[in-house]
């Protein structure tokens, strides 16, 4: 088969940075954190499946420096990805394609992970979890 | 066909993984919020609280339907992304598949862990 040399997208050298550019690579580098992050949901689950044991080894690995970093990060990215999700799904429908309007929504997509993020981590601590 | 033509797809492949992408993202909207909630709550959890939540049939019913469409997204997300970056022919089929497999083969062992658990294995 004759290969065409069409150019392949993301040329991102080409454009100057911008903050809803940023966001937009920020979407797709979540969405990539998440899949590995199932990794943990997978191990978690088969670990509750296996028995006491297991689970405890589990729990201890997740409460660990390193394990607590990786569950910070997984609750940012699935926030992020979740509220900035919904964003996309509005321009889907044909909605908020104004410049000031995609900008000031990426700036509430920031603040609402931030804010669910932090929200989490205080209710998650304060109820002795994680 | 995926991986054969430079990453493309045909127009009808394209606009049913478009729509299939919506459409397992809007079913993760309350997925997901439910499952961040229970990460929260039952992050440090012992194991016979772990095995009495999971052991819901509600719990494990909304478990296995986050799980399969969770994967379903995800497979559709990184296909998206090797279609986007790896532009080497082979190493790209490569990949997609090796990451079809890993979708299938960890969705597989959630799920057998969650019915595991639900029956009382």
């Amino acid at each position: 088969m004759a290969m065409a040399k069409r150019p392949l997208s993301p040329h991102l050298q080409v454009y100057r940075w911008q903050w809803t550019m940023a966001l937009s690579i920020l979407h797709r580098a979540t969405g990539c954190a998440l899949a590995a992050g199932t990794l943990l949901l997978v191990y978690w689950l088969a670990a509750a499946a296996i028995g006491p044991g297991a689970f405890e080894l589990a729990q201890a690995i997740i409460g660990s420096i390193l394990g607590q970093l990786c569950l910070f990060g997984w609750t940012f990215s699935l926030y992020y990805h979740l509220c900035n999700g919904i964003r996309h799904l509005a321009w889907d429908a044909g909605l908020g394609f104004e410049l000031d309007t995609a900008f000031r929504s990426g700036l509430a997509v920031i603040g609402a992970s931030g804010a669910l993020t932090l929200l989490s981590w205080i209710v998650g601590l304060s109820m002795g979890g994680a | 066909m995926a991986g054969l033509s430079a990453g493309r797809r045909t127009g009808k492949e394209g606009t049913k993984h478009w729509w299939v992408q919506r459409l397992t993202s809007v079913a993760l909207v309350p997925l997901s919020i439910w499952f961040a909630v229970s990460v929260v709550v039952y992050a440090g959890a012992d194991y016979e609280t772990m095995q009495a939540w999971i052991g819901s049939p509600v719990v494990a019913g909304l478990m296995v339907l986050l799980i399969v469409v969770t994967f379903y997204h995800a497979y559709l997300g990184i296909e998206v992304v090797l279609d986007d970056y790896v532009h080497h022919d082979g190493i790209r089929l490569a990949s997609l598949v090796l990451t079809k497999g890993a979708a299938l083969l960890l969705g597989a062992v959630a799920l057998f862990s969650v019915l595991k658990i639900l029956f009382g294995g």
